[in-house]
């Protein structure tokens, strides 16, 4: 009883020191790190909200000024947004669905201690996170292959990655041996200890990888630049390159109106952007700790 | 040989599961690694790899003469060496501040926050600087014009370009590089803070000389890896934001490849040049490594 009097003293007094120069300094460091981290988001933000006329006026610069969804209904009334939204899904999906699919082939069959083949797999695999054929030569096979302009250009080049086969070998190496080897006993193969008692005890991982190669596919734009001049085939990165940063206006032809035009040309980017970050940061908060975890499983073998 | 069967017979499944994994590998890593060769080629596609003419050094004594070479290494160079001596530390102290908060609603959301940014693609980052930059209308622009200054146009004067791309780097990185150093602390064994307590160590004598060497291995790993990546600079940023006016401190040696291979179709001398880059980067990485193995007992093979 005295005891835990006097432990709770020692709290209190800590917490009043707690108080201090250096507190406030760490506090008001903290503070700054949020505004300047979410300030352009909620530029962007209010600029896509605010009345048009505010906006070319340049008037709005942190909270938005009158209220007009015009430049939204103009971005989802163009077919072109539609068509390169769908494709970024589409490779998102298909796309993250095979590099699982490809990073759990690979990681399986390493992580087994005695696979006769192991040692050698993995150096091949590891080599290529040294050295690599570069831009040109890849994009050389992409077209000797009849890959270019195809959806699988996006796809096949980067089925797996030698860094996540990596983290999921060491993950899969925790699993203890003896769930596997009862199973042999029992007379089950390989693939069937895979699928029946890996696989379900390897979710947190497939969750890691999901999310991880889902967030690479959607945000990515070079293999789409290289290997895609097929509008209808290219994603929204590359839509945006186009509209964001080449400043190449396709977006307005549809426009007839001059007037119209020079009103919504530069709210048009911000709606935009606010149209493609949106998915990810309506879903980052929740899963914004799953993220984390892969980083920590991923940094446990360093 | 029967050894080898019967091996063969029991891992007969494995086998079967790794196999399309090999057949990647060899397809879209070790044939690029093959098709290197045309940079020792005057490769011309309808020949073929292999029935293309030799030509030795020809394409590398071209790139090592030309105009060009001295200011895409400097250039590469500069960019990453700048970016390292500015970027690096930024998520160290980050960590080392956001470790002095207390467990809470506050922390959590600091950190949630800052590493919001890295999962924006980099095309909508971009994006947001060319705009936020315009000398029509950007906000930057629009906001320095409060303080009675003329706009600048950032984006097409070379000597902003490397402010610009390593200030945007660090803004979309910092928080999310901070994680690692935030576990290897969390590892830290709490009775080396406890024993300190109680020799009277203030807040940032722990932090100076509990927290930072505990941390040091990890830093020493991260900047061996950051080293031996001098050569690997962002494309994928710089062939967004940097444009013909900027050429002059803004173009290196990955986006020269790109104009001269993609866009030019000079195969065999963007080739070169590529391979180049790589083994200077090879070379960097196993030197780094070997010198840090010396000097700190901590490396990466």
């Amino acid at each position: 009883m005295v005891r835990g009097q006097s432990m709770t003293g020692i709290r209190s007094t800590g917490r009043k020191r707690n108080l201090s120069v250096s507190d406030v300094f760490i506090f008001l460091v903290m503070i700054f790190v949020i505004i300047i981290t979410l300030y352009p988001f909620v530029y962007v933000f209010s600029m896509s909200i605010s009345d048009p006329k505010y906006v070319i006026t340049e008037s709005v610069w942190l909270y938005p000024k009158g209220f007009s969804l015009q430049s939204y209904e103009r971005v989802f009334e163009n077919p072109d947004v539609w068509q390169a939204y769908a494709n970024t899904i589409f490779y998102t999906v298909v796309g993250t669905a095979l590099n699982i699919l490809f990073t759990v082939l690979a990681a399986y069959p390493l992580s087994r201690r005695t696979f006769f083949a192991r040692n050698w797999i993995m150096v091949v695999i590891v080599i290529t996170m040294f050295f690599s054929g570069g831009m040109i030569p890849s994009f050389l096979l992409i077209k000797e292959l009849g890959l270019y302009n195809t959806r699988w250009a996006l796809l096949l080049p980067g089925l797996t990655t030698a860094f996540y086969i990596i983290v999921t070998r060491s993950f899969l190496q925790t699993i203890p041996d003896s769930l596997t080897e009862s199973a042999k006993i029992d007379g089950a193969n390989d693939i069937r200890i895979l699928v029946r008692i890996i696989l379900p005890l390897s979710k947190p991982i497939l969750a890691v990888l999901a999310l991880f190669y889902a967030v690479g596919h959607w945000n990515s734009y070079v293999p789409a630049m290289l290997y895609l001049s097929d509008v209808k085939l290219q994603p929204m990165s590359l839509y945006l390159m186009k509209i964001l940063v080449q400043n190449n206006d396709s977006m307005l032809e549809g426009m007839a109106d001059q007037f119209d035009r020079a009103l919504f040309s530069m709210q048009l980017k911000y709606s935009i952007i606010i149209v493609s970050i949106l998915p990810i940061l309506l879903v980052y908060p929740f899963l914004q700790r799953y993220f984390v975890k892969g980083v920590m499983i991923g940094s446990l073998k360093e | 040989m029967r050894y080898m069967a019967k091996v063969l017979r029991r891992d007969k499944y494995l086998v079967l599961l790794v196999l399309p994994v090999l057949v990647y590998y060899a397809i879209f890593h070790y044939i690029p690694m093959y098709g290197v060769i045309i940079a020792f080629k005057q490769f011309k596609p309808l020949k073929g790899i292999l029935g293309s003419d030799w030509a030795g050094f020809y394409y590398f004594q071209l790139f090592f003469e030309s105009a060009y070479f001295w200011r895409l290494l400097k250039n590469t160079l500069l960019l990453s060496i700048y970016s390292l001596l500015w970027g690096f530390p930024v998520p160290i102290i980050f960590a080392l501040l956001l470790n002095e908060l207390k467990e809470g609603l506050f922390k959590k959301s600091v950190q949630t926050i800052s590493y919001l940014p890295h999962f924006i693609s980099i095309v909508v980052i971009c994006g947001m600087i060319v705009n936020f930059t315009s000398p029509k209308g950007g906000v930057i622009n629009t906001m320095l014009g409060w303080f009675g200054i003329a706009p600048i146009p950032f984006l097409t004067e070379p000597s902003w370009f490397r402010d610009i791309y390593i200030s945007s780097s660090i803004w979309q990185g910092f928080g999310w590089s901070s994680i690692i150093y935030l576990a290897a602390i969390a590892g830290i064994d709490p009775q080396l803070y406890e024993a300190s307590e109680m020799d009277g160590a203030n807040r940032w004598q722990k932090m100076w000389y509990i927290t930072l060497p505990c941390l040091l291995p990890t830093i020493v790993i991260l900047l061996i890896l950051n080293v031996g990546n001098l050569m690997d600079v962002g494309f994928e940023k710089i062939n967004l934001l940097y444009n013909p006016t900027t050429y002059e401190t803004a173009d290196v040696i990955s986006t020269y490849v790109y104009r001269q291979g993609i866009q030019n179709a000079d195969y065999s001398y963007s080739t070169a040049i590529g391979l180049f880059n790589n083994v200077i980067n090879l070379i960097l990485l196993v030197t780094v490594n070997r010198i840090s193995r010396k000097v700190s007992e901590t490396s990466l093979w």
